[in-house]
């Protein structure tokens, strides 16, 4: 296959940034995204330039770390998959590709396609923990769970965090990241005694860091490479609900 | 946005039900238009619950639009640089036509007062003779108002498919199937109010109601 690529490069968090066009020829319709890039790359190094920053680890779908915006799709056209698992089939010869990065204030470009996602971290510093006792794991029957709540934070705790909601929400918003992580611990009696400090620290701390506001346009959900649904945010605005409107100390902390 | 938005829906049924009571006759809708000045009289000075309600949508309309502007706000601030490669809509098609669409309905909610309310941009324009107001304004050599309304109708149509899901969503709806259920009622309850709303104009064209 030969493709042409329109990539955005930016050599630093101050540059202005642009996109740039480069041809690839030979490309195997059995390599992956990732892979297609590092070829590339390879050939820019032998040509003295620059290669082309991304964003990479696991490169199976399971760390988070990759995140393109691929023809204006998070993750690219394949639906439920990272971009480190989509192949080149997905794609025609002689095709124009462009990549992006995610594209949020609370998202800086650092380098090329590479973003700067420590606003998550600051919302998961703002409640997404427990303060249970860990050590070895429990016996699992000691703490009886529904399955129905069990299923239900499992598929909230899928979230890889890898910011594919951001990228693709018309708000710039990055609620079905926070309401998965809120979710994933107000189903389960392990995370009861911060239920309520914890969906106001974490939805603070999601407005601090500049992230927009949910309007249930419904974008995040279907770009997300795990499927999160969107009553998540519904399960989220029901505890912001009960824990703003209930009397006692709510600050988010104590 | 969920609380005021819930608020005038509320009013955009009664307003429906009060608009079909033109099929009644020339004498019924004249006197339900002439009852909404007098409700609550002789406990409220007259015309006192109208105005009451009428702050009451005013409130309703301005937090709406107020909350609809933070939101608006928030959301250009939040992504300082554009994707240069735009993606058509993938989720819902109403929620990415709310801001415009929104606007849409706010011009021909002023439009319409002063056409029907207020009776300037009326071709009849006497309050006391609503029922030959709506009949001089749809009338078919008065096709672009009809047009107007039209559209405006189905803008709201799209807000409300929209709105209505998002409303219960925000206010706490929180299951899968729940979700599924809010969305039908939503479609259903917009395609209602839609036909509710447009079978009066179209009456009236058609010469079923002169």
């Amino acid at each position: 296959m030969n493709l042409t690529l329109r990539i955005w490069r930016q050599s630093g968090p101050s540059d202005q940034g642009r996109m740039v066009t480069y041809q690839v020829d030979d490309v195997s319709p059995d390599m992956s995204f990732l892979e297609m890039l590092d070829v590339l790359n390879e050939r820019l190094i032998l040509d003295g330039e620059e290669p082309v920053a991304f964003d990479h680890d696991c490169r199976e779908g399971i760390c988070g770390m990759c995140g393109l915006m691929i023809n204006g799709n998070a993750h690219g056209p394949q639906r439920g998959t990272t971009a480190c698992q989509l192949h080149m089939r997905q794609f025609k010869d002689g095709d124009t590709i462009d990549i992006e990065p995610w594209r949020a204030r609370a998202f800086p470009v650092i380098k090329d396609l590479v973003v700067n996602r420590g606003a998550f971290d600051k919302i998961i510093a703002a409640g997404g923990y427990i303060t249970a006792p860990t050590g070895s794991a429990p016996e699992a029957h000691s703490v009886p769970v529904a399955k129905a709540n069990a299923d239900a934070a499992f598929s909230s705790a899928a979230c890889i965090g890898c910011g594919a909601c951001v990228a693709a929400c018309p708000n710039g918003s990055a609620m079905l990241f926070t309401a998965a992580k809120v979710t994933q611990l107000s189903l389960l009696p392990q995370g009861q005694p911060e239920r309520h400090t914890r969906v106001i620290g974490m939805v603070d701390a999601h407005d601090e860091a500049g992230f927009g506001g949910c309007t249930n346009a419904g974008e995040c959900t279907v770009v997300c490479p795990k499927g999160i649904p969107l009553s998540t945010i519904g399960r989220l605005n029901r505890d912001y609900l009960t824990a703003t409107t209930k009397s006692g100390d709510n600050t988010p902390g104590t | 946005m969920a609380v005021t938005g819930i608020m005038l829906v509320l009013f955009l049924i009664a307003h429906m039900l009060g608009n079909l009571k033109v099929f009644a006759g020339d004498a019924s809708f004249n006197g339900y238009a002439h009852w909404l000045r007098e409700i609550g009289t002789p406990v409220l000075p007259d015309v006192w619950f109208l105005w009451i309600m009428r702050v009451g949508l005013l409130v309703a309309v301005l937090g709406h639009i107020w909350a609809a502007t933070v939101l608006a706000l928030r959301a250009r601030a939040a992504r300082p640089v554009r994707y240069a490669h735009r993606k058509k809509v993938q989720g819902s098609y109403a929620a990415r036509t709310m801001r415009w669409g929104g606007v849409i309905i706010l011009l021909f909610v002023i439009y319409h007062i002063l056409d029907l309310t207020t009776g300037t941009l009326n071709p009849v324009g006497d309050p006391s003779r609503p029922y030959a107001n709506v009949v001089a304004d749809f009338a078919p050599e008065r096709w672009y108002v009809t047009l107007f309304y039209t559209l405006a109708i189905v803008a709201l149509g799209f807000h409300l498919r929209h709105g209505v899901f998002s409303a219960v969503r925000s206010l706490g709806q929180q299951t899968p199937r729940g979700e599924q259920r809010a969305r039908a009622v939503a479609l259903v309850f917009a395609v209602v109010l839609c036909v509710g709303y447009l079978v009066v104009p179209f009456a009236v064209l058609t010469g079923l109601v002169s």
